[in-house]
């Protein structure tokens, strides 16, 4: 059982960066406009030139 | 409209040399919309961006200064089908939006810290039960510990500093219990993990914590969300007013734009957008929305006038008075100082419950401990079985019971179209046994309309009303409302403070008093049969016709207030207008129980007088003066229209023409408050089993887990069932009502 001995560490390190990016995304104003992102998905004028 | 308004003051200049205003956006449904906006301001030259939020229906444009003017961007999108308002955020928006941020990133280490945690104690559950090491077990106890320690601390903070301000205070609230356990919980389980023993609460601490995080961040979400729609409404019917600038030119600005000591000029029709003193002019004006009162006001130089009149005959110059400096206001105030600290003494239910509950709780902790060191148990024994019953009972599902149907609630108010300033009114509002109404603007509504439209020759009226569209006297407005046919006639004359008149093919029109119109007998006949109205008259060639303009009541105000009435309410009209004005609206609504002439203190009176008889007052109003009486009242409700300081005081506001969302309300809140209870109640059945269960040593980590997401999940679900059970009759009676921009 020693595999777990970096194996837990190396998992809590995955779950921090998951956590990380999230705390960047609200930090960036992701969530500023939930519904405006979903729609926007559709619109094809994302390259505006 | 020729003139341009000046928005200077909500742009705001940036250092790289471009400029940024805020719009709020009437018109947006659907995502089509976003491209049209944003592309259509971007073609315009000048512009650097332009960026839509679609949520909130905001808009944020920015230009390189100079090159394009702000009138234009209004313009632009005028020209695109979408009316925009200059938006200015309030700083208490802004506050609620850091605040929802920072629940946001509490509830991300929250879920972290519980999903990591559940990862390993599962493991340590199973291998308790079969083959685990005591050293892969403290392995696991201490990762465990090193997670949930920091996490609690960042994700806890909500509650701590709920806690220590109720004690601080030397209250308690729901928060105090909830801390204990917590702080509890994980000194117990560090001593455990030093002691290398078998169970650790760990994982039902912030398991816990993510629970009560998730309730605290939709309860936010929701206040936010309205809060987004009622400042859009507010910038939506900002006002405007003609400034008098330094060298005589007029300016049409925003009222934020206006300073104390400015001049402003207020024409013939138009509503008064700000306090001040009259300079010069003489004319009458209408003061219904701020007094209540229908009959009109002489005014001249030196009379105080107040924002919400409207202005009748003559051209006034106002000398601006900073906010608050009228008799009026300054009476308005005082009583509201002293009904808002009354009000403040209101407990809500979950606060009344956490102050019965946590003593209980408590002293259920110290008998179990006593009770097995008497029994012959060891100390450490006898205190981790005490902490056990903490846990088991820190009230997770108790603290969910109130606010996840407070959020469900008022989403089903939303959809009523009705907004809640304040997240305990659905509980007061829940034990209304009375309504008192306000009349001018809350059982009428707030504009002028025709009255006896149904017996005038439909040609007739509609060539009235078609005539009324090129006067701007306030009762022509009421009379060009039922022009079907919004094109003025040409060549149409106004005489002022008589009427206008016109020809056509050769014969001619006049709409106007009725001695303009030679209609005077006419006239005198028909407001014998409804003197509290006025009589607009009309003549074409020589045919006449006498219009009756008056506030008419709300179109179901009838089937409303009987409905009341049916449901044991009892209903009473407090009104500041004239006894004979009140009197036919209580007879047509069946009110027995009426008052006129109120001034605010009356209304307060009148208000203390029932609450002394044990009743509990809904007051419905909108005028400035009912603005103590709302404040005094249990709880309060006001129409869209009312005014600001009032729509402030008021617990709620409902929108659109129609007095159903009055019923509504009350109907929503007692089913919401139904559930509460039965929240309350399955919470307390729930601690009925856990609490023995813990005592006699059964509960383990294992079984806290369960128990606790258990109740949880049970009183959330039963919240669901505050949405409604008729969503049919809800939609119909969506109907009518103006479409909720934003959210």
């Amino acid at each position: 059982m020693e595999v777990l001995i970096y194996l837990v560490p190396i998992a809590l390190m995955l779950g921090l960066t998951g956590l990380a990016a999230f705390m960047w995304s609200i930090k960036n104003g992701q969530y500023d406009d939930v519904q405006g992102a979903a729609v926007r998905v559709l619109s094809d004028d994302d390259l505006r030139k | 409209m020729a003139e341009t308004l000046d928005l200077s003051v909500f742009v705001k200049r940036q250092d790289d040399g471009t400029a940024h205003l805020d719009l709020a956006i009437e018109g947006i449904d659907c995502a089509a919309c976003i491209d049209e906006i944003e592309g259509g301001l971007c073609r315009l030259p000048g512009v650097v961006d332009a960026r839509l939020n679609y949520t909130n229906h905001r808009l944020a444009v920015e230009w390189r200064d100079g090159q394009v003017s702000p009138a234009k961007v209004i313009e632009e999108l005028q020209r695109l089908g979408y009316r925009a308002h200059p938006f200015q955020s309030r700083l208490v928006e802004e506050e609620e939006a850091r605040r929802a941020q920072w629940l946001l990133k509490c509830l991300a280490v929250a879920g972290f810290a519980s999903m990591n945690i559940m990862l390993l104690a599962v493991s340590v559950w199973s291998g308790n039960v079969t083959d685990i090491t005591p050293e892969t077990r403290d392995f696991f106890h201490w990762l465990a510990a090193l997670i949930a320690l920091p996490s609690v601390a960042y994700a806890g903070q909500p509650f701590f500093q709920s806690a220590m301000g109720a004690l601080r205070n030397g209250r308690t609230n729901m928060d105090v219990p909830i801390v204990i356990g917590i702080l509890l919980a994980l000194t117990m389980s560090v001593v455990e993990t030093i002691n290398s023993a078998e169970h650790t609460y760990f994982d039902s601490v912030v398991m816990l914590l993510f629970f009560l995080l998730c309730g605290r961040f939709i309860d936010q979400a929701m206040r936010r969300k309205t809060r987004a729609v009622a400042s859009n409404l507010a910038s939506l019917k900002a006002e405007v007013a003609h400034r008098i600038e330094e060298n005589g030119e007029l300016a049409l600005v925003p009222t934020a734009a206006i300073k104390a000591g400015d001049r402003i000029l207020v024409r013939p029709g138009e509503r008064i957008a700000i306090d001040g003193t009259v300079l010069s002019g003489a004319s009458e004006v209408d003061e219904s929305l701020v007094t209540g009162e229908t009959t009109h006001r002489a005014v001249d130089a030196g009379a105080q006038v107040y924002a919400g009149s409207l202005n009748y005959n003559g051209t006034l110059t106002l000398n601006v008075t900073a906010a608050g400096k009228g008799t009026l206001l300054d009476e308005v105030e005082r009583l509201l100082e002293s009904a808002a600290t009354a009000k403040s003494r209101y407990v809500q239910l979950a606060d009344r419950v956490a102050r019965g509950y946590a003593p209980v709780v408590h002293t259920a902790a110290a008998l179990t401990a006593i009770a097995w060191i008497a029994s012959g148990a060891s100390v450490h024994g006898a205190i981790i079985t005490a902490i056990a019953v903490l846990i088991i009972t820190c009230p997770c599902a108790l603290a969910l019971a109130v606010p996840v149907v407070q959020v469900v609630a008022s989403g089903a108010l939303f959809r009523a179209n009705v907004f809640l300033n304040s997240g305990d009114a659905l509980e007061r509002l829940a034990e209304v046994d009375t309504v008192v109404f306000d009349k001018t603007g809350t059982l009428t509504l707030p504009t002028m309309s025709v009255v006896n439209a149904g017996e005038i020759a439909p040609d007739l009226l509609e060539a009235a009303a078609r005539l009324a569209l090129s006067s701007h006297h306030p009762l022509a407005a009421a009379v060009a409302d039922k022009a079907r046919d919004r094109r003025p006639y040409d060549g149409a004359v106004e005489e002022p403070g008589q009427g206008v008149r016109t020809i056509m093919d050769g014969i001619e029109m006049r709409l106007g008093s009725p001695a303009f119109c030679g209609a005077e007998e006419m006239a005198r006949d028909a407001v014998k049969g409804d003197p509290t109205s006025s009589a607009i008259a009309f003549a074409w060639g020589e045919r006449r016709a006498v219009l009756l303009v008056r506030q008419a009541l709300r179109p179901d105000a009838v089937a409303v207030v009987r409905n009341l009435r049916e449901s044991g309410f009892d209903c009473r009209i407090l009104s500041g207008d004239r006894a004979e004005a009140v009197a036919p609206i209580a007879q047509a609504l069946g009110i027995e129980m009426w008052r006129g002439g109120c001034k605010p203190a009356h209304k307060i009176a009148m208000l203390d007088a029932l609450k002394a008889e044990g009743r509990k007052v809904l007051m419905v109003g909108d005028g400035l003066n009912d603005a103590p009486a709302l404040a005094a009242a249990h709880v309060s409700l006001s129409p869209i229209s009312a005014a600001d300081l009032t729509q402030a005081q008021a617990d709620a506001v409902f929108l659109g023409d129609r007095l159903e969302p009055v019923r509504e309300t009350i109907a929503i809140a007692r089913r919401a408050h139904r559930l509460m209870r039965q929240n309350l109640g399955i919470a307390l059945v729930y601690n009925l089993f856990a609490v023995p269960l813990a005592f006699f040593g059964y509960v383990t980590p294992l079984v806290a887990a369960l128990a606790m997401s258990g109740s949880s999940t049970i009183v959330t679900l039963n919240a669901l069932r505050a949405r409604g059970r008729a969503p049919a009759k809800e939609a119909e009676a969506a109907q009518g009502a103006p479409a909720v921009q934003g959210a």
